[in-house]
């Protein structure tokens, strides 16, 4: 069997978690012919998660055990998180998998209504790991799709099941997963009247926790750049606030834009990650600027008495989504990304605001403030089909999971000893839950998917 | 400078107005002997600490607007002249938000109130290059209820002084 490089695992933050890490996705024994496919359809309908069991997967070396139970686990957590999915305990298994290679006794599976199986094994080798893996559908009594298999430093194990997790969602959704992707938050500390923050990125399941920046000065919203490898943000280490951009590989960092008497905040980078497109302050009145990364090209794109905040680009780099209060409330416009007139595109009751294009393009998630509430909502890129997707005292900064389903925000609770957390939430409004983070956190913003 | 003159008259009325609202003030001084004026304390009203207590350093705003208010004015007015007796001090007007509001908006919200009382000062004839201004939404709230009571307080634009120039 020749095994074909696919993909490169690129080395993402210059961490120690993730260095030398290079994998390779290869095709893993017979192809077996794609059958009648086993397929979630997501749509916004209340659906039945897809049953499913991945038993530990096997070792296949004497120092592989830990991983190849693991590993499993991880995988499951991940499906199962979506909503999309329900693990079948391991405890209601009638079958053994005892080999990698062995025949799949479907009757077993199906048999306990496990409706995909997940099988895979797991070699160690001086520190690294090799990670191969395949996926049934019990019913129809194929495999779905070929066995693929992915090596790296054993220190990336969680990386290599979030990126089985993302084969296997990828193949019975049809659609793009999320689960090898990282989150940039603000990490926050202290009482309510003397919060401290700095800059955090972790695993999009709230793993690998490494901070970006101490708690010396304030720092607010960073966002990724389109590459993954370095984040915009807004830092008062000056005394003022000011776009900073950060090289996430080497942690250093610099400040994009200083011009006498100004602030500036609430960048974006342009999809093509070679511009910037902020806010500034000048002489009370704030509006909408784009610059080169690496400094000048600097361009005003709104000029107007009123708050023009909080942009972001369309996913072709064509317009611009942001939020104005030139009407009397924040609401929600589109402009061409050069400027020029713009569109309003929020209609409803309340006040819009944060307004992010989605990757996939067609939708727009925003925070909405409507009689003493606030929610995360989504509308189409003309205003049409408002839906809300949470409700609470304070929820605001939603951030698109790299395939467009989910979005993560901060929910911050009501009072003296309320903090910030990150939820997630699909875009049906399904599936609501909470990200572990070590202590109160804010202003996540999702990665693209890992390569 | 005649107008010089006229503002020495007008610091003197505030200063003696302001002591007698302020018993706080008056007793620090009668605390640290003989009824004087000790340099740098409340009681002396060339000191930070005079213009924080007794003149006030803060005005507050209504919800979601940057007009100064009547009684914002009337303290602005008096800022205004301390400034300019007191030519050694720059300050930095702080604009802040209450939670209500999402932190990008908060944060320019926070610049126009910032503004409206750096404008304000200048108007009443403090050198603008005295004054600078800087937002901090809603990230630095004062009191941390979440009712109005608190929320009131936390919508303010306070000057903050320093001695010396101001730096970049």
């Amino acid at each position: 069997m020749s095994l074909t490089k696919l993909m490169g695992l690129t080395r993402l933050t210059g961490a120690a978690v993730l260095a030398g890490v290079t994998a390779l996705i290869a095709p893993v024994g017979v192809t077996a012919a794609w059958a009648e496919p086993l397929r979630i359809e997501i749509t916004d309908g209340v659906i039945e998660p897809l049953p499913f069991a991945a038993p530990a997967f096997q070792a296949e070396t004497s120092g592989a055990g830990q991983y190849a139970a693991e590993i499993a686990r991880l995988v499951a957590a991940d499906l199962a998180g979506t909503g999309l999915f329900r693990e079948i305990p391991p405890s209601a298994f009638i079958s053994n998998v005892t080999s990698f290679a062995s025949p799949v006794a479907y009757e077993d599976w199906r048999a306990i209504n496990a409706q995909a199986l997940i099988t895979g094994a797991v070699s160690e080798n001086g520190g690294n790991i090799s990670v191969k893996f395949r996926v049934f559908d019990v019913f129809s009594g194929q495999q779905l799709g070929d066995g693929l298999q992915f090596g790296g430093s054993a220190t990336a194990w969680r990386r290599m099941a979030h990126k089985v997790a993302d084969v296997v969602y990828s193949r019975i959704t049809g659609e793009s997963g999320y689960f090898d992707s990282r989150v940039v938050f603000v990490s926050e500390s202290g009482p309510k009247n003397a919060r401290r923050k700095r800059l955090a990125v972790m695993d999009y399941d709230g793993a690998n926790v490494q901070f970006l920046t101490d708690s010396s000065s304030l720092v607010l919203a960073p966002r990724f750049s389109p590459a993954g490898d370095k984040v915009l943000y807004t830092s008062y280490e000056t005394g003022f606030p000011q776009v900073n951009v950060l090289d996430v590989n080497s942690v250093t960092k610099r400040i994009l834009s200083s011009k006498e008497g100004t602030m500036t905040f609430a960048p974006r980078f342009s999809p093509d990650g070679s511009r910037v497109v902020y806010s500034l302050s000048a002489g009370g009145n704030t509006d909408i600027y784009t610059m080169n990364v690496n400094g000048g090209g600097e361009q005003r794109l709104t000029s107007s008495p009123s708050i023009e905040t909080a942009p972001s680009y369309s996913p072709d780099g064509q317009y611009i989504v942001f939020e104005s209060d030139r009407s009397g409330t924040q609401q929600l416009y589109i402009m061409s990304a050069g400027g020029g007139e713009a569109r309003r595109i929020s209609f409803g009751p309340g006040r819009y605001g944060t307004p992010v294009w989605s990757p996939r393009g067609d939708l727009i998630a925003f925070t909405k403030q409507n009689s003493g509430r606030f929610h995360i909502g989504v509308m189409r890129t003309d205003g049409s089909e408002e839906r809300l997707l949470t409700a609470s005292f304070l929820d605001e900064g939603p951030t698109w999971s790299p395939n467009g389903r989910v979005i993560m925000f901060t929910r911050e609770s009501q009072g003296a000893s309320g903090a910030p957390a990150l939820y997630s939430v699909d875009i049906s409004g399904r599936n609501l839950r909470r990200v572990v983070t070590d202590g109160p956190a804010s202003d996540p913003a999702w990665s693209p998917l890992l390569k | 400078m005649k107008p010089f003159a006229l503002t020495a008259v007008l610091v003197g009325v505030l200063a003696v107005a302001g002591c007698s609202k302020s018993p706080g003030a008056l007793d620090a001084g009668f605390g640290a002997g003989a009824g004087g004026i000790v340099p740098g304390s409340a009681s002396d009203p060339s000191s930070p600490a005079y213009f924080q207590q007794t003149i006030g350093d803060r005005v507050l705003f209504a919800v979601d607007q940057s007009t100064v208010s009547p009684e914002g004015v009337d303290v602005l007015n008096k800022q205004a002249v301390w400034l300019m007796e007191n030519p050694a001090f720059t300050a930095v007007v702080e604009g802040h938000a209450d939670e209500q509001g999402t932190r990008e908006y908060n944060l320019a919200l926070g610049a126009r109130r910032a503004s409206a009382v750096q404008n304000f000062l200048i108007e009443r004839g403090v050198a603008p290059n005295r004054l600078k201004t800087v937002s901090y939404g809603k990230e630095r709230p004062l009191e941390i209820c979440s009712d109005e009571i608190c929320y009131a307080k936390n919508r303010r634009a306070v000057t903050v002084l320093a001695a010396g120039g101001l730096t970049s």
